[in-house]
């Protein structure tokens, strides 16, 4: 034990001197949260590209709760006084530590490499912190996509469903075959992915952006609400009894070998697909799911005030790698999203990310592209989850669509 | 100098652990009751803004679920597994030959973690893998056990799973109590022709009352801060539905980003403990003054 600890404190001293000694050294260590199989290969991506320009990466994962214990890690560093120089955080979660006063300005960078016009604006949105950008988007997934056993659907005559009537109806048809017609895992956040798609579909953008990012409390107790709870309702009867604590992984798989015919989830389930050897548009099909509009949400790094020029240095680099084209692209076809910049080549990426990209670009021009609530995107923790739980409460019980409507417009004023 | 060290040395030897407990227990504790009155989101804010927090966990719901699952866990799960553990030690009490090894057996679930517990009973309740599907499986079409899957009864799969846990424990507890009552008390009452259910509830069993306590002590602060199981066996769910205060807790402080609701949430959990502590250690003080 003991020369254990010698030997890492020689070690890091080591380290330290050499670091010294390399004057206008880049150096940056790197907080995020993709240590499964594909997520930790994209990385790697990255950190290649960053060794190749003469940086020193010093990766800091931290596994587990989908990012939960990756934010108690920087939490923690951020009060001792040790940020990392980079962390991955999303969505309205950078404003929030921008408001702390603890993000640094890599404004340079971005205004160097023109980020203002290589990003859909909404999401150019996320990056920027009262006027100055304080972090850099690495992907798009879409959330609103709705995915289906294609041979299921031509068997028993089903067109991919464009509106959730159609949805419904397909829905009966399939349950009168004795197949599940939605395979859906009983955790909150799924049964939120959920929601917000049928909020997008039934209410359109201007009302999911009222609702869902502008919590206007009208828009919450409105008609429109209740039908999207109506159609939760109508919903929940088309899952098996056994959904509940279900991995969404596990309900991707239900759909690939046959038990479901549809699952409603964000663009990491054709990762799965794919990675079982099946092929987009033979095996399985990709469509948006019912209604206008585009869900998205961006992983992003955010970078940390830190002191010392080779820190600095390393953030400008990463941030230039991290929305530079090669990157973009190669880290995306790895990890089933799409890229964030819009002049990507993508002739190398698989049909569903087409349709993601092409929707992306049609969207951004029509205002419909909108950010995912369910993923951090739209929201603070505090006031998504206050939403979260009353759709899984509604959800998981018999509480009338009325009771729901009454019951978010509650949550919602009590988190804010 | 040797006689001053004389003197002190309890208080030098005492002082480190002292400082340790000072700051890591009562200062953290009022740490968080200092959070606790604030409007502490991502990171933990000191302007103390009145009751703010404690007023918004009255009107959460899920804040109520969590706190009526606590009554609800708590009390069928310290009953149960104290009058299960009671008859088991009773049982066992009978000069049995195999005493030893049914002991061990019955304590081993103790040696588990409440994780391995939480996960093995997820797949026995489960209805597609577990019980429900053994016994359809030996032809009884028409049975069903689905309450890990139904949100009015997945609390009481808590409970099953937790006095699984703890009532070999409890058993364990008792057995040493039995053991220590006077035995020329128990041989007089059958000298006298007593039966034994009444040798049992009124002369033995009376005579227990400090093991009760403890008992009920031990179990109700295992109920309290119980954490683990449920987000093994349920998660929490379906919907949050099995919420305890200490997962409440959990999600708001890591997942949401929202201190100040996690700390008065703690401050009620801590409260809730001393209610049960404080009036254990008042009566205990004061039968050691008499």
């Amino acid at each position: 034990m003991k020369s254990y600890v010698l030997s890492t404190a020689s070690a890091i001293a080591v380290c330290a001197a050499g670091a010294a000694f390399a004057e206008g050294h880049a150096e940056a260590e790197v907080l995020h949260y993709w240590t499964s199989g594909g997520e930790a290969k994209s990385v790697a991506v990255l950190q290649e590209e960053f060794a190749a320009n003469g940086g020193t990466w010093t990766d800091m994962p931290v596994a587990g709760g989908g990012g939960d214990a990756a934010g108690t890690a920087l939490r923690a560093r951020v009060l001792a006084g040790n940020a990392p120089t980079a962390a991955q955080i999303k969505g309205p979660a950078i404003q929030e530590w921008f408001q702390e006063g603890v993000l640094a300005d890599i404004s340079a960078v971005a205004e160097a490499e023109d980020w203002a016009n290589l990003l859909p604006a909404s999401i150019a949105a996320h990056m920027q912190c009262e006027g100055t950008w304080c972090a850099a988007p690495v992907n798009v997934h879409r959330v609103d996509w709705i995915w289906a056993n294609t041979e299921i659907l031509a068997a028993n005559g089903i067109e991919m469903p464009t509106t959730w009537d159609e949805f419904n109806a397909a829905a009966e048809t399939l349950q009168a075959a004795g197949i599940i017609p939605l395979a859906h895992g009983g955790q909150a956040w799924q049964d939120a992915t959920v929601f917000e798609t049928v909020v997008l579909g039934l209410g359109g953008a201007e009302f999911y952006q009222a609702a869902l990012v502008d919590l206007d409390p009208e828009a919450l107790t409105s008609d429109t609400m209740v039908a999207v709870f109506d159609q939760m309702r109508t919903m929940r009867g088309y899952v098996d009894d056994n959904f509940s604590g279900r991995d969404w992984n596990l309900a991707t798989a239900m759909v690939m070998n046959g038990e479901a015919a549809f699952q409603i989830m964000g663009d990491w389930a054709k990762g799965e697909f794919i990675a079982a050897g099946k092929v987009p548009g033979v095996d399985f099909t990709c469509a948006s799911t019912p209604g206008d509009g585009y869900l998205y949400n961006v992983d992003s790094f955010a970078m940390f005030e830190v002191d010392g020029e080779e820190k600095a240095a390393g953030q400008a680099l990463l941030a230039e790698l991290i929305m530079g084209p090669n990157f973009q692209e190669v880290f995306n076809m790895n990890k089933g999203s799409i890229p964030a910049r819009t002049d990507v080549d993508l002739s190398g990426f698989d049909e569903c990310a087409q349709i993601s990209a092409a929707d992306m670009a049609s969207t951004n021009e029509g205002g419909t592209l909108m950010p995912s609530y369910a993923h951090g995107m739209a929201l603070f923790g505090a006031q998504s989850g206050a939403i979260t739980d009353v759709v899984t409460a509604h959800f998981n019980s018999d509480m009338s669509s009325a009771e729901a409507v009454q019951m978010l417009a509650d949550a919602v004023a009590n988190s804010l | 100098m040797t006689r001053w060290l004389q003197d002190n040395m309890p208080k030098i030897v005492l002082a480190p652990s002292f400082i340790i407990v000072m700051v890591f227990v009562y200062g953290f504790i009022a740490w968080t009751a200092w959070v606790s009155l604030t409007r502490s989101r991502l990171m933990p804010r000191y302007e103390i803004d009145s009751f703010i927090q404690y007023e918004r966990l009255a009107a959460s719901p899920r804040f109520e679920t969590a706190m009526v699952n606590l009554a609800i866990f708590g009390t069928l799960f310290i009953v149960i597994a104290m009058v299960l553990g009671l008859l088991l030690a009773i049982l066992l009490d009978q000069k049995i030959r195999t005493e030893g090894a049914i002991r061990t057996i019955y304590l081993y679930p103790m040696a588990l973690s409440m994780i391995v517990t939480g996960t093995a009973w997820k797949w026995i309740l489960n209805p597609e893998l577990g019980i429900e599907a053994t016994v359809q499986g030996w032809g009884f079409a028409g049975f069903e056990f689905g309450w890990l899957v139904d949100p009015d009864k997945a609390i009481y799969t808590v409970v099953i799973a937790a006095i699984w846990q703890s009532s070999g424990f409890v058993m364990a507890l008792f057995l040493a109590g039995l053991r220590s009552v006077d035995e020329e008390i128990i041989k007089a009452a059958q000298v006298d022709g007593i039966p034994t259910w009444r040798v049992y509830s009124a002369i033995i069993i009376p005579s227990m009352a400090p093991i009760f306590l403890s008992a009920f002590i031990v179990l109700a602060h295992l109920a309290i801060k119980s954490f683990d199981l449920v987000i093994a066996l349920t998660g929490g769910g379906p919907g949050y539905a099995t919420d305890l205060p200490a997962t409440y807790m959990y999600a708001m402080a890591f997942s949401r980003g929202d201190i100040g609701q996690a700390a008065s949430s703690a401050m009620v959990m801590m409260l809730v403990v001393f209610a049960i502590v404080v009036p254990y250690l008042y009566s205990e003080l004061r039968t050691k003054d008499d």
